[in-house]
């Protein structure tokens, strides 16, 4: 196991990229959760029952 | 075969279709970047040349394969918008350009870390790197114009017009390692010639650039599911959706 972990003496340069890789991909993710939970919580609120006129255009992302 | 494209052309049918779609690709992602890794790291050799250094292949240049098909793609679902004012083809630019970003942004960090061990740097101004670069910036730069235009409608067609721009530069980026004397190697697989990998580095690979295909379907489909809410909201559709109406 530590073996494979030394990578050859290459661990910081393997490590490295696949340790950012995940967190990039792990960050992408969270953030496409909340994005989808902020637009339900946005459609909620502009639903029908409310005056169409309180709806802004192209409003908060 | 009797499926209509053009019903699902619009947002309210598209969006329930990506919705079904999304979990199947999530899992093939996750299922194949298991296999993947479990070839890359476990079963596959260490290189003779470059020893263990070689294994940030794996996700490089399924990475840098991702960072420019996604820009065409993206181009082209923005060229749609152009022609035929398509409303969902231009939330499916929009909804792939942050992970046309990340792909890039992978394969410039992956591609340092790789490079400082087999060339004695992280960075160096050849052709292939400054181009890759440059498609980050125009990553950046749609995602940038996007925020900065107030009505989505013109905010679609400006991002277009800077995709189709751009798009020169993905050429120039695939074919710098030909055209110019780069410190980047060059293409380590081809359609043309038999690859210059062992089966099982190169199997490793594929299986990697698969998965990062199924993740970027994945994640643009459920983006652009936020996109249509986002963007139809009010609309009395989006109002019966079961997960808008029951709170």
């Amino acid at each position: 196991m530590s073996e494979f972990l030394a990578m050859g003496g290459y661990a910081f340069y393997v490590w490295g990229a696949y340790g950012i890789t995940a967190i990039v991909i792990a960050v992408e993710v969270i953030a496409a959760r909340a994005r989808r939970r902020a637009a339900l919580s946005d459609a909620r609120l502009a639903s029908p029952e409310e005056p169409a006129s309180t709806i802004i255009p192209g409003g908060a992302p | 075969m009797a499926f209509n494209w053009y019903k699902y052309a619009s947002p309210a049918a598209f969006y329930p279709l990506a919705g079904r779609l999304v979990p199947w690709f999530s899992w093939a992602a996750a299922i194949l970047a298991v296999l993947g890794l479990a070839v890359g790291l476990g079963i596959a050799p260490t290189d003779f040349q470059q020893g263990d250094a070689y294994r940030i292949i794996y996700i490089h240049v399924p990475a840098a394969w991702m960072s420019m098909f996604i820009y065409l793609v993206m181009a082209f679902w923005g060229a749609l918008a152009l022609g035929f004012n398509t409303r969902l083809s231009a939330m499916l630019a929009q909804s792939l350009a942050p992970t046309g970003a990340l792909m890039t942004f992978i394969a410039l960090w992956t591609g340092a870390l790789w490079g400082r061990p087999t060339w004695g740097t992280y960075w160096a101004w050849d052709a292939r790197m400054t181009s890759e670069l440059i498609l980050l910036f125009l990553y950046l730069g749609v995602i940038a114009l996007r925020n900065a235009v107030e009505d989505p409608r013109r905010a679609d067609r400006a991002c277009s017009v800077l995709s189709l721009v751009g798009a020169v530069n993905v050429p120039i980026i695939y074919f710098s390692v030909q055209w110019w004397n780069t410190l980047h190697q060059g293409a380590s697989v081809s359609l043309t010639a038999a690859p210059r990998m062992a089966t099982i580095m190169l199997s490793g690979m594929l299986i990697m650039a698969l998965a990062a295909w199924c993740y970027t379907i994945a994640v643009s489909l459920h983006r652009v599911r936020s996109i249509i809410l986002e963007r139809e909201r009010g609309g009395a559709w989006v109002g019966a959706l079961p997960e808008v109406c029951s709170g």
